[in-house]
Protein backbone atom coordinates (compact mmCIF):
# COMPACT_ATOMS: atom_id res chain seq x y z
CA UNK A 1 0.00 0.00 0.00
CA UNK A 2 2.66 2.24 -0.65
CA UNK A 3 1.64 5.21 -2.79
CA UNK A 4 4.00 7.99 -3.86
CA UNK A 5 3.06 11.04 -0.99
CA UNK A 6 3.81 14.62 -1.60
CA UNK A 7 7.06 16.04 -0.12
CA UNK A 8 6.52 16.89 3.33
CA UNK A 9 6.02 20.79 4.01
CA UNK A 10 5.07 22.82 7.31
CA UNK A 11 1.76 23.75 4.92
CA UNK A 12 1.11 20.29 3.87
CA UNK A 13 0.40 18.93 7.90
CA UNK A 14 -2.77 17.52 8.70
CA UNK A 15 -1.24 17.09 12.26
CA UNK A 16 1.60 18.76 14.01
CA UNK A 17 2.40 18.07 17.55
CA UNK A 18 5.09 20.19 18.98
CA UNK A 19 6.60 18.77 22.53
CA UNK A 20 2.99 18.25 23.78
CA UNK A 21 2.64 17.39 27.76
CA UNK A 22 -0.86 16.41 28.68
CA UNK A 23 -1.58 16.33 32.62
CA UNK A 24 -4.73 13.93 33.39
CA UNK A 25 -6.01 14.11 37.22
CA UNK A 26 -2.49 15.11 38.33
CA UNK A 27 -0.39 12.42 36.32
CA UNK A 28 1.53 13.03 33.26
CA UNK A 29 -0.42 10.96 30.19
CA UNK A 30 1.65 12.21 27.79
CA UNK A 31 4.63 13.99 27.89
CA UNK A 32 6.82 15.45 25.13
CA UNK A 33 4.86 13.98 22.10
CA UNK A 34 5.52 15.18 18.64
CA UNK A 35 4.21 14.18 16.10
CA UNK A 36 3.80 15.35 12.39
CA UNK A 37 0.97 14.15 9.68
CA UNK A 38 1.47 15.13 6.08
CA UNK A 39 -1.87 15.38 4.08
CA UNK A 40 -2.95 11.87 2.65
CA UNK A 41 -1.30 9.55 4.80
CA UNK A 42 -2.79 6.74 6.97
CA UNK A 43 -1.11 6.13 10.33
CA UNK A 44 -1.24 3.46 12.70
CA UNK A 45 -1.56 4.72 16.19
CA UNK A 46 0.40 1.60 18.30
CA UNK A 47 0.63 1.18 22.37
CA UNK A 48 -0.28 -0.67 24.99
CA UNK A 49 -3.22 0.58 26.87
CA UNK A 50 -3.07 3.72 29.01
CA UNK A 51 0.05 4.30 27.28
CA UNK A 52 -1.74 7.51 25.99
CA UNK A 53 -3.38 6.74 22.72
CA UNK A 54 -6.93 7.99 24.17
CA UNK A 55 -5.36 10.48 25.38
CA UNK A 56 -3.26 11.85 21.91
CA UNK A 57 -6.88 11.42 20.62
CA UNK A 58 -8.43 13.29 22.89
CA UNK A 59 -5.55 15.68 22.50
CA UNK A 60 -6.24 15.82 18.87
CA UNK A 61 -9.85 16.67 19.41
CA UNK A 62 -9.08 19.62 21.74
CA UNK A 63 -10.89 18.12 24.76
CA UNK A 64 -7.44 17.85 26.80
CA UNK A 65 -5.44 20.69 26.63
CA UNK A 66 -1.67 20.46 26.45
CA UNK A 67 0.32 21.80 29.45
CA UNK A 68 3.14 22.18 27.49
CA UNK A 69 3.94 22.14 23.40
CA UNK A 70 1.56 22.60 20.74
CA UNK A 71 -0.93 21.16 18.65
CA UNK A 72 -2.06 22.30 14.88
CA UNK A 73 -4.28 20.81 12.73
CA UNK A 74 -4.12 21.99 9.13
CA UNK A 75 -1.99 24.61 10.22
CA UNK A 76 -4.75 26.27 13.03
CA UNK A 77 -5.23 25.60 16.52
CA UNK A 78 -7.20 22.77 17.52
CA UNK A 79 -10.53 25.27 18.34
CA UNK A 80 -10.15 26.52 15.03
CA UNK A 81 -10.16 23.51 13.27
CA UNK A 82 -12.84 21.91 15.46
CA UNK A 83 -14.70 25.19 14.10
CA UNK A 84 -14.24 23.97 10.81
CA UNK A 85 -15.37 20.61 11.04
CA UNK A 86 -12.12 19.38 10.44
CA UNK A 87 -11.45 16.21 12.81
CA UNK A 88 -13.94 13.49 13.12
CA UNK A 89 -13.52 10.88 15.69
CA UNK A 90 -15.16 7.37 14.65
CA UNK A 91 -15.91 5.73 17.97
CA UNK A 92 -14.86 2.13 18.97
CA UNK A 93 -17.92 -0.48 18.46
CA UNK A 94 -18.82 -0.44 22.13
CA UNK A 95 -18.34 3.86 22.60
CA UNK A 96 -22.23 4.60 22.07
CA UNK A 97 -25.14 3.19 23.28
CA UNK A 98 -26.76 0.87 20.23
CA UNK A 99 -29.99 0.89 21.65
CA UNK A 100 -30.84 4.22 20.91
CA UNK A 101 -33.73 5.24 18.94
CA UNK A 102 -31.33 6.39 15.82
CA UNK A 103 -32.07 5.60 12.50
CA UNK A 104 -28.73 4.72 10.18
CA UNK A 105 -29.34 8.11 8.31
CA UNK A 106 -30.20 10.04 11.30
CA UNK A 107 -26.41 9.39 12.77
CA UNK A 108 -24.86 9.42 9.08
CA UNK A 109 -26.79 12.96 9.50
CA UNK A 110 -25.13 13.80 12.42
CA UNK A 111 -21.96 14.47 10.68
CA UNK A 112 -23.65 17.22 9.45
CA UNK A 113 -24.69 19.51 12.08
CA UNK A 114 -21.33 21.45 12.72
CA UNK A 115 -22.58 23.09 9.26
CA UNK A 116 -25.96 23.64 9.95
CA UNK A 117 -27.81 26.19 11.22
CA UNK A 118 -28.38 26.26 15.32
CA UNK A 119 -32.40 24.57 14.27
CA UNK A 120 -30.56 21.68 12.65
CA UNK A 121 -32.86 22.12 9.86
CA UNK A 122 -31.29 19.63 6.99
CA UNK A 123 -30.86 20.67 3.33
CA UNK A 124 -30.44 19.54 0.22
CA UNK A 125 -26.94 19.41 0.11
CA UNK A 126 -26.97 17.86 3.67
CA UNK A 127 -28.94 15.23 2.27
CA UNK A 128 -27.12 14.59 -0.91
CA UNK A 129 -23.79 14.40 1.21
CA UNK A 130 -25.34 11.89 3.90
CA UNK A 131 -26.37 9.73 0.68
CA UNK A 132 -23.18 9.73 -0.96
CA UNK A 133 -21.79 8.80 2.07
CA UNK A 134 -24.13 6.38 2.81
CA UNK A 135 -23.30 5.16 -1.04
CA UNK A 136 -19.50 5.20 -0.30
CA UNK A 137 -19.89 2.32 2.81
CA UNK A 138 -22.58 0.47 1.22
CA UNK A 139 -25.43 1.10 3.31
CA UNK A 140 -27.61 2.98 1.28
CA UNK A 141 -30.69 0.39 1.56
CA UNK A 142 -30.07 -0.34 5.28
CA UNK A 143 -30.47 3.95 5.73
CA UNK A 144 -33.96 3.16 7.72
CA UNK A 145 -32.74 0.76 9.82
CA UNK A 146 -31.67 1.29 13.69
CA UNK A 147 -28.59 1.37 14.54
CA UNK A 148 -29.06 -1.43 17.09
CA UNK A 149 -30.50 -3.75 14.36
CA UNK A 150 -27.46 -3.24 12.55
CA UNK A 151 -23.90 -5.78 12.44
CA UNK A 152 -20.37 -4.64 14.29
CA UNK A 153 -19.14 -4.35 10.90
CA UNK A 154 -22.42 -2.09 9.82
CA UNK A 155 -22.59 -0.07 12.58
CA UNK A 156 -18.71 0.76 12.09
CA UNK A 157 -19.45 1.34 8.26
CA UNK A 158 -22.79 3.85 9.00
CA UNK A 159 -19.82 6.06 11.54
CA UNK A 160 -17.54 5.98 8.77
CA UNK A 161 -20.25 7.66 6.93
CA UNK A 162 -20.51 10.10 9.46
CA UNK A 163 -17.31 11.18 9.09
CA UNK A 164 -17.29 11.28 5.42
CA UNK A 165 -20.58 13.25 5.65
CA UNK A 166 -18.76 16.09 7.90
CA UNK A 167 -15.92 16.11 5.05
CA UNK A 168 -13.67 16.12 7.83
CA UNK A 169 -10.15 16.41 6.33
CA UNK A 170 -8.52 14.36 9.79
CA UNK A 171 -9.98 11.21 11.18
CA UNK A 172 -9.51 9.58 14.21
CA UNK A 173 -10.14 5.85 14.16
CA UNK A 174 -10.37 3.90 17.55
CA UNK A 175 -9.99 0.55 17.20
CA UNK A 176 -12.04 0.21 14.02
CA UNK A 177 -10.79 -3.63 13.29
CA UNK A 178 -12.18 -4.67 16.88
CA UNK A 179 -15.63 -7.13 15.78
CA UNK A 180 -15.60 -6.32 12.58
CA UNK A 181 -16.60 -8.85 9.46
CA UNK A 182 -14.08 -9.41 6.53
CA UNK A 183 -16.29 -7.67 4.33
CA UNK A 184 -16.52 -4.54 6.32
CA UNK A 185 -12.42 -5.14 6.53
CA UNK A 186 -11.79 -4.56 2.49
CA UNK A 187 -14.40 -1.99 2.26
CA UNK A 188 -12.43 0.06 4.79
CA UNK A 189 -9.26 -0.42 3.47
CA UNK A 190 -10.76 0.32 0.06
CA UNK A 191 -12.03 3.51 1.41
CA UNK A 192 -8.43 4.14 3.54
CA UNK A 193 -6.75 4.69 0.36
CA UNK A 194 -9.54 7.15 -1.27
CA UNK A 195 -8.87 9.29 1.26
CA UNK A 196 -5.27 9.33 1.23
CA UNK A 197 -6.15 10.09 -2.45
CA UNK A 198 -8.62 12.84 -1.05
CA UNK A 199 -5.61 14.36 0.56
CA UNK A 200 -7.32 13.17 4.10
CA UNK A 201 -5.33 11.57 6.99
CA UNK A 202 -6.45 9.26 8.84
CA UNK A 203 -4.86 8.05 12.37
CA UNK A 204 -5.97 4.68 13.46
CA UNK A 205 -5.33 3.46 16.98
CA UNK A 206 -5.15 0.07 17.42
CA UNK A 207 -3.26 -2.75 19.26
CA UNK A 208 -3.43 -5.11 16.64
CA UNK A 209 0.29 -5.72 14.85
CA UNK A 210 -0.76 -7.50 11.49
CA UNK A 211 -3.39 -4.37 10.71
CA UNK A 212 -0.85 -1.80 10.91
CA UNK A 213 1.30 -3.90 8.78
CA UNK A 214 -1.57 -4.36 5.64
CA UNK A 215 -3.18 -0.75 6.02
CA UNK A 216 -0.82 1.85 7.41
CA UNK A 217 2.18 3.55 5.36
CA UNK A 218 3.20 5.49 8.87
CA UNK A 219 3.38 4.62 12.10
CA UNK A 220 3.31 5.91 15.31
CA UNK A 221 4.64 4.32 18.60
CA UNK A 222 3.83 5.55 21.88
CA UNK A 223 3.97 4.72 25.53
CA UNK A 224 3.43 7.95 27.43
CA UNK A 225 5.20 9.65 24.96
CA UNK A 226 6.10 9.08 21.40
CA UNK A 227 8.99 6.50 20.98
CA UNK A 228 9.13 6.23 17.39
CA UNK A 229 7.45 7.56 14.53
CA UNK A 230 7.82 7.12 10.39
CA UNK A 231 7.73 4.61 7.48
CA UNK A 232 6.13 1.31 8.98
CA UNK A 233 8.51 -0.56 7.34
CA UNK A 234 11.38 1.61 9.45
CA UNK A 235 9.57 1.71 12.56
CA UNK A 236 8.40 -1.50 12.87
CA UNK A 237 11.47 -3.34 14.24
CA UNK A 238 11.54 -6.09 16.97
CA UNK A 239 13.60 -3.55 19.29
CA UNK A 240 11.11 -0.59 19.06
CA UNK A 241 8.31 -3.05 19.64
CA UNK A 242 9.14 -4.31 22.27
CA UNK A 243 9.91 -1.07 23.82
CA UNK A 244 6.62 0.21 23.25
CA UNK A 245 5.03 -3.39 24.85
CA UNK A 246 7.23 -2.76 27.91
CA UNK A 247 9.74 -5.70 26.62
CA UNK A 248 7.35 -8.00 25.66
CA UNK A 249 8.93 -10.27 23.07
CA UNK A 250 7.69 -9.23 19.43
CA UNK A 251 6.73 -12.55 18.16
CA UNK A 252 4.23 -12.78 20.83
CA UNK A 253 2.83 -9.66 19.53
CA UNK A 254 2.91 -11.02 16.15
CA UNK A 255 0.77 -13.71 16.46
CA UNK A 256 -2.54 -14.72 15.16
CA UNK A 257 -5.38 -12.05 15.00
CA UNK A 258 -8.38 -12.08 17.10
CA UNK A 259 -10.97 -14.10 15.46
CA UNK A 260 -13.96 -11.32 13.96
CA UNK A 261 -17.68 -11.90 14.38
CA UNK A 262 -19.33 -12.81 10.76
CA UNK A 263 -21.71 -10.87 8.82
CA UNK A 264 -25.32 -11.10 9.83
CA UNK B 1 -79.25 10.53 42.63
CA UNK B 2 -79.30 12.94 39.73
CA UNK B 3 -75.26 12.57 39.73
CA UNK B 4 -75.51 8.67 38.96
CA UNK B 5 -77.73 9.22 35.97
CA UNK B 6 -76.37 12.18 34.46
CA UNK B 7 -72.97 10.23 34.81
CA UNK B 8 -74.43 6.89 33.03
CA UNK B 9 -73.45 7.99 29.13
CA UNK B 10 -69.87 8.01 28.28
CA UNK B 11 -70.30 12.10 26.77
CA UNK B 12 -71.33 13.08 30.30
CA UNK B 13 -68.22 10.92 31.72
CA UNK B 14 -66.25 13.20 29.71
CA UNK B 15 -67.91 16.77 29.99
CA UNK B 16 -69.74 17.31 33.64
CA UNK B 17 -65.93 17.26 35.03
CA UNK B 18 -65.55 20.22 33.24
CA UNK B 19 -68.68 22.24 33.89
CA UNK B 20 -66.82 23.17 37.24
CA UNK B 21 -64.04 26.03 36.27
CA UNK B 22 -61.46 24.33 38.63
CA UNK B 23 -62.09 20.94 36.60
CA UNK B 24 -61.28 22.49 33.76
CA UNK B 25 -58.38 24.23 34.62
CA UNK B 26 -57.01 21.26 36.66
CA UNK B 27 -56.81 19.44 33.12
CA UNK B 28 -55.85 21.99 30.67
CA UNK B 29 -52.63 22.81 33.40
CA UNK B 30 -51.89 18.87 33.52
CA UNK B 31 -51.78 18.15 30.03
CA UNK B 32 -49.65 20.93 29.28
CA UNK B 33 -47.41 20.28 32.15
CA UNK B 34 -47.89 16.20 30.90
CA UNK B 35 -46.43 17.23 27.76
CA UNK B 36 -43.58 19.52 28.56
CA UNK B 37 -42.43 16.88 30.92
CA UNK B 38 -43.10 13.96 28.69
CA UNK B 39 -41.10 15.59 26.11
CA UNK B 40 -38.73 16.45 28.62
CA UNK B 41 -38.82 12.66 29.66
CA UNK B 42 -37.14 11.10 26.56
CA UNK B 43 -34.15 13.18 26.98
CA UNK B 44 -34.01 11.83 30.78
CA UNK B 45 -34.14 8.05 29.66
CA UNK B 46 -32.00 8.23 27.00
CA UNK B 47 -29.06 10.37 28.89
CA UNK B 48 -29.40 7.91 32.03
CA UNK B 49 -30.58 10.87 34.13
CA UNK B 50 -33.87 8.77 35.76
CA UNK B 51 -31.58 8.70 38.86
CA UNK B 52 -30.82 12.44 38.40
CA UNK B 53 -34.21 13.46 38.13
CA UNK B 54 -35.28 12.51 41.20
CA UNK B 55 -32.88 14.42 43.07
CA UNK B 56 -33.40 17.70 41.77
CA UNK B 57 -37.09 17.02 41.91
CA UNK B 58 -36.49 16.65 45.43
CA UNK B 59 -33.86 19.41 45.94
CA UNK B 60 -35.89 22.32 44.67
CA UNK B 61 -37.74 22.02 47.74
CA UNK B 62 -36.07 24.13 49.67
CA UNK B 63 -35.71 26.61 46.93
CA UNK B 64 -39.55 26.70 46.35
CA UNK B 65 -39.52 27.88 50.78
CA UNK B 66 -37.26 29.97 50.13
CA UNK B 67 -38.66 31.83 46.98
CA UNK B 68 -41.89 32.02 48.37
CA UNK B 69 -40.50 33.79 52.09
CA UNK B 70 -38.67 36.31 49.73
CA UNK B 71 -41.58 37.12 47.63
CA UNK B 72 -39.60 35.35 44.73
CA UNK B 73 -41.32 33.18 42.19
CA UNK B 74 -41.07 29.73 43.04
CA UNK B 75 -39.52 28.79 39.78
CA UNK B 76 -36.54 31.26 40.45
CA UNK B 77 -35.86 29.23 43.94
CA UNK B 78 -36.22 26.00 42.29
CA UNK B 79 -33.60 26.80 39.91
CA UNK B 80 -31.33 28.28 42.10
CA UNK B 81 -31.37 25.04 44.48
CA UNK B 82 -32.32 22.37 41.38
CA UNK B 83 -28.98 23.65 39.77
CA UNK B 84 -27.38 24.41 42.45
CA UNK B 85 -27.49 20.47 44.24
CA UNK B 86 -25.97 18.87 40.91
CA UNK B 87 -23.11 21.20 41.16
CA UNK B 88 -22.92 19.80 44.79
CA UNK B 89 -23.08 16.33 43.17
CA UNK B 90 -20.49 16.78 41.30
CA UNK B 91 -18.01 18.57 43.83
CA UNK B 92 -18.57 15.82 46.18
CA UNK B 93 -17.80 12.97 43.48
CA UNK B 94 -15.17 14.83 42.36
CA UNK B 95 -13.57 15.21 45.74
CA UNK B 96 -14.37 11.97 47.63
CA UNK B 97 -13.99 8.35 47.01
CA UNK B 98 -17.82 8.01 47.70
CA UNK B 99 -20.07 6.55 44.44
CA UNK B 100 -21.91 8.63 42.57
CA UNK B 101 -25.27 7.10 43.18
CA UNK B 102 -24.58 7.41 47.18
CA UNK B 103 -23.13 11.15 46.47
CA UNK B 104 -27.03 11.84 44.76
CA UNK B 105 -28.75 10.01 47.39
CA UNK B 106 -26.95 11.94 49.92
CA UNK B 107 -27.02 15.67 48.39
CA UNK B 108 -31.18 14.95 47.66
CA UNK B 109 -32.09 13.84 50.71
CA UNK B 110 -30.18 16.20 52.48
CA UNK B 111 -31.93 19.23 50.25
CA UNK B 112 -35.23 17.66 50.89
CA UNK B 113 -34.96 17.60 54.99
CA UNK B 114 -33.74 21.58 54.71
CA UNK B 115 -36.46 22.07 52.55
CA UNK B 116 -38.63 20.06 55.33
CA UNK B 117 -37.32 22.28 58.20
CA UNK B 118 -37.32 24.90 56.38
CA UNK B 119 -41.16 24.96 55.47
CA UNK B 120 -41.93 24.10 59.70
CA UNK B 121 -39.66 27.32 60.63
CA UNK B 122 -41.17 29.93 58.18
CA UNK B 123 -44.27 31.45 58.53
CA UNK B 124 -46.30 30.61 55.31
CA UNK B 125 -49.07 29.20 54.68
CA UNK B 126 -47.41 26.95 52.01
CA UNK B 127 -48.96 23.87 52.43
CA UNK B 128 -46.57 21.13 52.91
CA UNK B 129 -49.42 18.57 51.52
CA UNK B 130 -49.68 20.41 48.50
CA UNK B 131 -45.80 20.95 47.80
CA UNK B 132 -45.43 17.14 48.55
CA UNK B 133 -48.34 15.51 46.74
CA UNK B 134 -49.99 18.39 44.32
CA UNK B 135 -52.67 20.49 44.38
CA UNK B 136 -53.94 20.74 40.86
CA UNK B 137 -57.73 21.08 41.52
CA UNK B 138 -56.83 24.47 43.81
CA UNK B 139 -54.02 26.00 41.55
CA UNK B 140 -54.23 29.54 42.55
CA UNK B 141 -54.10 32.25 39.21
CA UNK B 142 -50.44 33.11 40.16
CA UNK B 143 -49.56 29.31 40.08
CA UNK B 144 -51.57 28.91 36.57
CA UNK B 145 -49.43 32.00 35.58
CA UNK B 146 -45.77 30.59 36.76
CA UNK B 147 -46.46 27.26 35.45
CA UNK B 148 -47.25 28.51 31.49
CA UNK B 149 -44.19 30.71 31.80
CA UNK B 150 -41.91 27.79 32.84
CA UNK B 151 -43.42 25.38 30.30
CA UNK B 152 -42.83 28.00 27.87
CA UNK B 153 -39.05 28.49 29.17
CA UNK B 154 -38.80 24.49 29.19
CA UNK B 155 -40.47 23.91 25.44
CA UNK B 156 -38.59 26.91 23.81
CA UNK B 157 -35.14 25.50 24.99
CA UNK B 158 -36.36 21.37 24.38
CA UNK B 159 -37.48 22.69 20.78
CA UNK B 160 -34.73 25.04 19.40
CA UNK B 161 -31.83 22.29 20.54
CA UNK B 162 -33.77 19.26 20.43
CA UNK B 163 -30.82 18.12 18.20
CA UNK B 164 -27.99 19.43 19.26
CA UNK B 165 -29.37 17.22 23.27
CA UNK B 166 -30.27 14.48 21.08
CA UNK B 167 -26.88 14.19 20.14
CA UNK B 168 -25.65 14.99 23.41
CA UNK B 169 -27.80 12.33 24.50
CA UNK B 170 -26.23 10.03 22.30
CA UNK B 171 -22.44 10.79 21.64
CA UNK B 172 -21.15 13.49 23.66
CA UNK B 173 -17.44 12.83 22.33
CA UNK B 174 -18.95 13.74 18.29
CA UNK B 175 -20.74 16.81 19.28
CA UNK B 176 -17.83 18.05 21.19
CA UNK B 177 -15.80 17.72 18.18
CA UNK B 178 -17.71 19.33 15.81
CA UNK B 179 -17.40 22.42 18.34
CA UNK B 180 -21.24 21.72 20.07
CA UNK B 181 -20.55 23.15 23.65
CA UNK B 182 -21.80 19.92 25.19
CA UNK B 183 -20.58 21.88 28.86
CA UNK B 184 -23.56 24.12 27.79
CA UNK B 185 -26.01 21.84 27.03
CA UNK B 186 -25.16 19.63 29.91
CA UNK B 187 -26.14 22.47 32.34
CA UNK B 188 -29.11 23.79 30.32
CA UNK B 189 -30.80 20.37 30.63
CA UNK B 190 -30.25 20.51 34.34
CA UNK B 191 -32.11 24.08 34.24
CA UNK B 192 -35.00 22.70 32.55
CA UNK B 193 -35.25 19.61 34.40
CA UNK B 194 -35.35 22.12 37.73
CA UNK B 195 -38.08 24.40 36.05
CA UNK B 196 -40.12 21.31 34.84
CA UNK B 197 -40.00 19.61 38.16
CA UNK B 198 -41.92 23.10 39.88
CA UNK B 199 -44.33 22.40 37.05
CA UNK B 200 -44.48 19.20 37.65
CA UNK B 201 -44.70 19.85 41.68
CA UNK B 202 -48.20 21.67 40.57
CA UNK B 203 -49.56 18.88 39.51
CA UNK B 204 -48.43 15.86 41.14
CA UNK B 205 -45.74 17.35 44.09
CA UNK B 206 -42.76 16.69 44.80
CA UNK B 207 -42.86 12.75 45.55
CA UNK B 208 -44.04 11.97 41.76
CA UNK B 209 -42.70 14.27 39.99
CA UNK B 210 -39.98 11.87 38.93
CA UNK B 211 -42.52 9.99 37.25
CA UNK B 212 -43.84 12.64 35.10
CA UNK B 213 -40.06 13.45 33.92
CA UNK B 214 -39.23 9.20 33.54
CA UNK B 215 -42.26 7.42 32.51
CA UNK B 216 -43.93 8.43 29.62
CA UNK B 217 -40.00 8.43 27.81
CA UNK B 218 -39.87 4.52 28.97
CA UNK B 219 -42.74 4.09 27.82
CA UNK B 220 -42.30 5.55 24.30
CA UNK B 221 -38.47 3.86 23.89
CA UNK B 222 -40.22 0.50 23.93
CA UNK B 223 -42.85 1.67 21.49
CA UNK B 224 -40.51 3.26 18.58
CA UNK B 225 -36.57 3.03 17.42
CA UNK B 226 -37.30 6.45 16.11
CA UNK B 227 -36.76 9.77 18.02
CA UNK B 228 -38.61 11.88 16.17
CA UNK B 229 -41.24 9.44 16.69
CA UNK B 230 -40.22 9.08 20.51
CA UNK B 231 -40.77 12.23 21.41
CA UNK B 232 -44.18 12.52 19.62
CA UNK B 233 -45.13 9.33 21.56
CA UNK B 234 -44.24 10.47 24.95
CA UNK B 235 -45.80 13.83 24.67
CA UNK B 236 -49.16 12.21 23.53
CA UNK B 237 -49.18 9.57 26.15
CA UNK B 238 -48.10 11.96 28.44
CA UNK B 239 -50.67 14.35 28.10
CA UNK B 240 -53.06 11.40 28.14
CA UNK B 241 -52.12 10.41 31.26
CA UNK B 242 -52.34 13.91 32.81
CA UNK B 243 -56.06 14.63 31.61
CA UNK B 244 -57.23 10.96 32.02
CA UNK B 245 -55.65 10.89 35.66
CA UNK B 246 -57.81 14.00 36.06
CA UNK B 247 -60.91 12.72 34.90
CA UNK B 248 -60.27 9.07 37.07
CA UNK B 249 -59.21 10.85 40.20
CA UNK B 250 -63.14 13.08 39.41
CA UNK B 251 -65.14 9.82 39.13
CA UNK B 252 -63.51 7.83 41.69
CA UNK B 253 -63.09 10.80 44.26
CA UNK B 254 -59.30 9.65 44.56
CA UNK B 255 -55.87 11.68 44.70
CA UNK B 256 -55.16 13.46 41.36
CA UNK B 257 -51.35 12.89 41.54
CA UNK B 258 -51.80 9.39 42.37
CA UNK B 259 -54.44 8.44 39.26
CA UNK B 260 -52.31 10.49 36.67
CA UNK B 261 -49.21 8.57 37.86
CA UNK B 262 -51.34 5.26 37.98
CA UNK B 263 -52.36 5.82 34.39
CA UNK B 264 -48.79 6.64 33.18
CA UNK B 265 -47.64 3.78 34.87
CA UNK B 266 -50.57 1.80 33.26
CA UNK B 267 -49.42 2.78 29.96
CA UNK B 268 -45.83 1.60 30.08
CA UNK B 269 -46.91 -1.81 31.10
CA UNK B 270 -49.20 -2.22 28.42
CA UNK B 271 -46.39 -1.24 26.29
CA UNK B 272 -43.78 -3.38 28.10
CA UNK B 273 -45.90 -6.15 27.70
CA UNK B 274 -47.73 -5.02 24.33
CA UNK B 275 -45.09 -2.99 22.18
CA UNK B 276 -44.51 -4.39 18.68
CA UNK B 277 -41.20 -4.86 18.55
CA UNK B 278 -39.49 -4.48 22.28
CA UNK B 279 -42.59 -5.46 24.47
CA UNK B 280 -41.79 -9.68 26.12
CA UNK B 281 -44.71 -11.21 24.47
CA UNK B 282 -43.16 -10.32 20.95
CA UNK B 283 -39.44 -10.73 21.64
CA UNK B 284 -39.68 -14.66 21.58
CA UNK B 285 -40.85 -14.73 18.50
CA UNK B 286 -38.40 -12.65 16.15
Amino acid sequence: MSAARPPLGPDRLRIEADQVCVDYNGTMALHDASLRLEAGCICGLVGMNGAGKTTLFKALMGFLRPSKGYIRINGLSVRQAQRQQAVAYVPQSDGVDCAFPVSVWDVVMMGRYGSMNLLRVAGASDRAAVHHALERVELLELRDRPIGALSGGQRKRAFLARAIAQDASVLLLDEPFNGVDVRTEKLMADLFVQFRKEQRSILISTHDLSHVRNFCDRVVLINKTVLAYGETSEVFTPENLSLTFGGLPPNLLMGPTPSRENER
Amino acid sequence: MTLLLAASTPLTWLLEPISHGFMLRALLVSALVGGVCGLLSCYMTLKGWALMGDAVSHAVMPGVVVAYALGLPFAVGAFVFGVGSVAVIGFVKQKSRVKEDTVIGLVFTGFFALGLVLISKIRSNIDLTHILFGNVLGISDSDITDTLVICAIVLAVLLVLRRDLMLFCFDPTHARSIDINTGLLHYLLLSVLSLAAVAGLQTVGIILVVAMLITPGATAYLLTDRFDRMTLLAVASSMFSSAGGVYVSYWTDSSTAGCIVLVQTFLFLLAFFFAPRHGIFRQHQS
